[in-house]
């Protein structure tokens, strides 16, 4: 070796020196999988999660949550239009991404993407969609003009009947859907969580409760996520939100935050309790790198505190006086939403953090710009909201939305 | 119950064995066709995949750390300098001296891979009177038989030769990083030029040439031994190695199966 790339090499072997604790294999410095793996899982679970609230008012007759119904199905599309982005986007030969649905490799898990999404884009969600929206597009198609008429006079798909037999087969169709729907929105995120569960090489990843830990969270993110859009939409057409409905709404998510908690805290006391060969380097991981993202972040702030909040709401619904409950409701949403965002990045980013020889952690650096930057996840973040403005301002016409029901009192917020 | 067959079922079933019969030659040409097509490795025409089991044996007491095996695999594959980029490196294992009176049959166990071993390692800064033992461990992709980088990839393009190499198809490959997530034993990268997942493919534009891999080749110490359990040589130096020593392959726990046999590593090796 000449002296330049012998000091290259030194200078090289510092600088990575600078950002190792003990040893990893020398693959492994990089960190392969960045921001937007951590937003994949992300988006998908809020799409289930949204489709399960929604589902919560058709096949369990929940019919508090009506207000928030179509809202919430619309949500959980414009998530699912965005959920193949982030993926599209990290590989490393986008152009190929077709091979994924034409050779799908059956034992891959990673092949049924094109397949379970599929599905659930064209069987359920759109189907669903569809047969709630048939009658009002056929309304909206005679009564409105331009652009808009021609939009809902196509998605009537030349169906127009509107006699009660149809509506009422409607109905019915729309009912099996949605109870079809259920199991294939735990198929989407379920999957999403058998990804990472069956990497067994990874002990942080490789786990038989992680899809249904994967599940719930899921539920847990878009049921909040639902509650934000709700609270938010009504706060920009400056109407009374249901206070009903929100209340239902933040019942179910104190009882799915307990749910996750509780699978979660089962996942941490089997792996303290059975105490394998990677026990020591997890803890370190917990406690080291992970330590605001996992302790603090999901824990305390994303698990913790909206359990406690939403908690107190239940236990002492008389006593606390709805404008207050709302902001509950709302900040209670929003962390858990951030909660959760914080335990994707625990499990993609924490499980890459460490070496598979168990003897050591690298580093990561989180860049702004670049394919796999934070603007970039950041921009994956905001696309569905921006989709979902536009069909809310479509397909949510403020006219049909429940009539004023609530005190003008309490309508600014 | 009498069973009765009449002709016309008779002549069913037998026509249906023959056509199935003649189907197979069929299938199987169908079949290799398409893994021609699908299937780009490095072996030259003429060469059978299932006339060969190759297996690669690693004796770390004959492993001196010199890195030259990691310079020929970097030189002969193109594999990209920098020093996170590796199809084969070395592990050096410092294992210090229990404190006294600790009851310990240990010390502290230090490994390192400065760039890969490649170019030889450094002195360590432990003092040599703290040190109980130390040793060298070459690595590689470990062939496993059931391999869990070809189970996860999504399209098909990692894959196991009949000869027991797990190879990428560079041309095939998306670049997802599934597989270098499902390797136990870190033996695979992205390569940053071609986009697509790379490792070690035990040089099989050479073994498929009647030549050894080059990191086999370079080593000083024969610590590699390199060999094709279907076609064994006189006084195979693979056979006498499996017969003279107790192997064992790393991570067996994770039941990969490794074609990559070790002899003399520690307990400490991962």
């Amino acid at each position: 070796m000449d002296p330049v790339s012998t000091a290259q090499a030194v200078n090289e072997v510092q600088t990575l020196v600078t950002h190792i604790d003990g040893y990893v294999y020398p693959n492994e410095q990089n960190l392969l999988w960045s921001v937007l793996i951590v937003v994949y899982p992300y988006i998908t679970g809020l799409v289930a999660g949204a489709f399960i609230m929604a589902s919560l008012v058709r096949v369990f007759s929940v019919q508090a949550l009506a207000p928030a119904y179509r809202l919430a199905l619309l949500t959980a599309l414009a998530f699912l239009l965005c959920a193949p982005l982030p993926l599209l986007l990290h590989l490393g030969h986008p152009e190929r991404c077709l091979e994924v649905i034409v050779t799908p490799h059956v034992s891959s898990p990673m092949a049924m993407f094109g397949f379970v999404y599929a599905w659930y884009i064209m069987a359920v969600l759109l189907l669903e969609l569809w047969l709630e929206y048939r009658r009002d597009f056929v309304v909206w198609g005679q009564r409105e003009r331009g652009f808009k008429g021609l939009l809902y006079r196509l998605l009537t798909l030349g169906a127009t009947d509107v006699s009660p037999g149809a509506l009422h087969l409607d109905e019915r169709l729309s009912q099996t859907i949605t109870i079809i729907g259920i199991p294939s929105a735990f198929l989407l995120h379920g999957y999403v969580g058998f990804i990472f569960g069956s990497i067994k090489a990874n002990p942080w990843w490789g786990n038989v409760l992680m899809p249904i830990i994967f599940i719930f969270s899921a539920i847990v993110s878009g049921m909040a996520l639902c509650v934000v859009v709700y609270m938010a939409l009504n706060w920009v057409r400056r109407r009374a939100a249901d206070d009903a409905c929100l209340d239902k709404m933040g019942m179910f998510l104190f009882f799915a935050l307990l749910v996750d908690f509780s699978v979660e805290a089962l996942d941490w006391i089997h792996r303290l309790y059975q105490a394998e060969e990677s026990i020591h380097v997890l803890k370190q991981l917990a406690a080291g790198k992970l330590f605001y993202s996992l302790l603090v972040g999901q824990l305390c702030l994303g698990t913790l505190a909206p359990l406690f909040l939403l908690g107190a709401t239940q236990l002492l619904r008389e006593r606390i006086a709805m404008w207050l409950r709302r902001r509950i409701y709302f900040i209670s949403a929003v962390l858990i939403m951030v909660g959760v965002l914080m335990m994707r990045w625990n499990v993609v980013i924490g499980g890459q953090l460490f070496s598979k020889s168990l003897r050591g952690f690298t580093t990561f650096k989180l860049e702004p710009a670049g394919q796999e930057g934070w603007l970039m996840g950041l921009a994956l973040m905001i696309l569905p909201f921006v989709i979902l403005g536009v069909l809310v301002r479509y397909f949510l016409p403020i006219l049909p939305v429940t009539a004023a029901a609530g005190e003008p009192a309490s309508a600014e917020k | 119950m009498k069973f009765t067959l009449s002709r016309r079922q008779l002549l069913v079933g037998f026509g249906g064995v023959a056509s199935w019969l003649m189907a197979q030659p069929i299938a199987q040409a169908a079949k290799t066709a398409v893994k021609k097509v699908f299937v780009s490795t490095q072996a030259p025409k003429g060469y059978d995949p299932f006339k060969h089991k190759w297996l690669m044996c690693i004796d770390a007491d004959r492993c001196i750390g010199c890195g030259a095996c990691v310079e020929a695999c970097k030189t002969e594959n193109h594999v990209p300098s920098e020093s996170m980029y590796f199809r084969t490196w070395i592990e050096r294992y410092i294992i210090k001296k229990p404190a006294a009176g600790s009851g310990d049959a240990r010390g502290e166990v230090l490994v390192d891979s400065p760039n890969g071993g490649r170019g030889g390692f450094p002195p360590s800064m432990v003092p040599r009177t703290d040190i109980l033992k130390a040793f060298f461990v070459p690595k590689l992709c470990n062939l496993c038989e059931k391999s869990p980088c070809t189970q996860a990839c999504p399209v098909g393009a990692t894959f196991d030769s009949p000869d027991g190499a797990v190879l990428v198809d560079p041309n095939y490959c998306i670049g997802c990083g599934f597989c270098i997530q499902a390797c136990p034993y870190g033996c695979r990268f992205l390569n940053p030029e071609t986009h697509t997942a790379d490792k070690c493919s035990l040089c099989y534009h050479r073994i498929t040439r009647e030549l050894k891999p080059a990191c086999v080749e370079v080593c000083p110490g024969q610590a590699r031994i390199f060999g094709d359990l279907k076609n064994p040589v006189e006084n195979d130096p693979l056979q006498a190695f499996i017969r003279k020593n107790k192997v064992q392959a790393l991570k067996p726990n994770l039941g990969t199966d490794p074609r990559v046999l070790y002899a003399n590593i520690d307990k400490e090796v991962r």
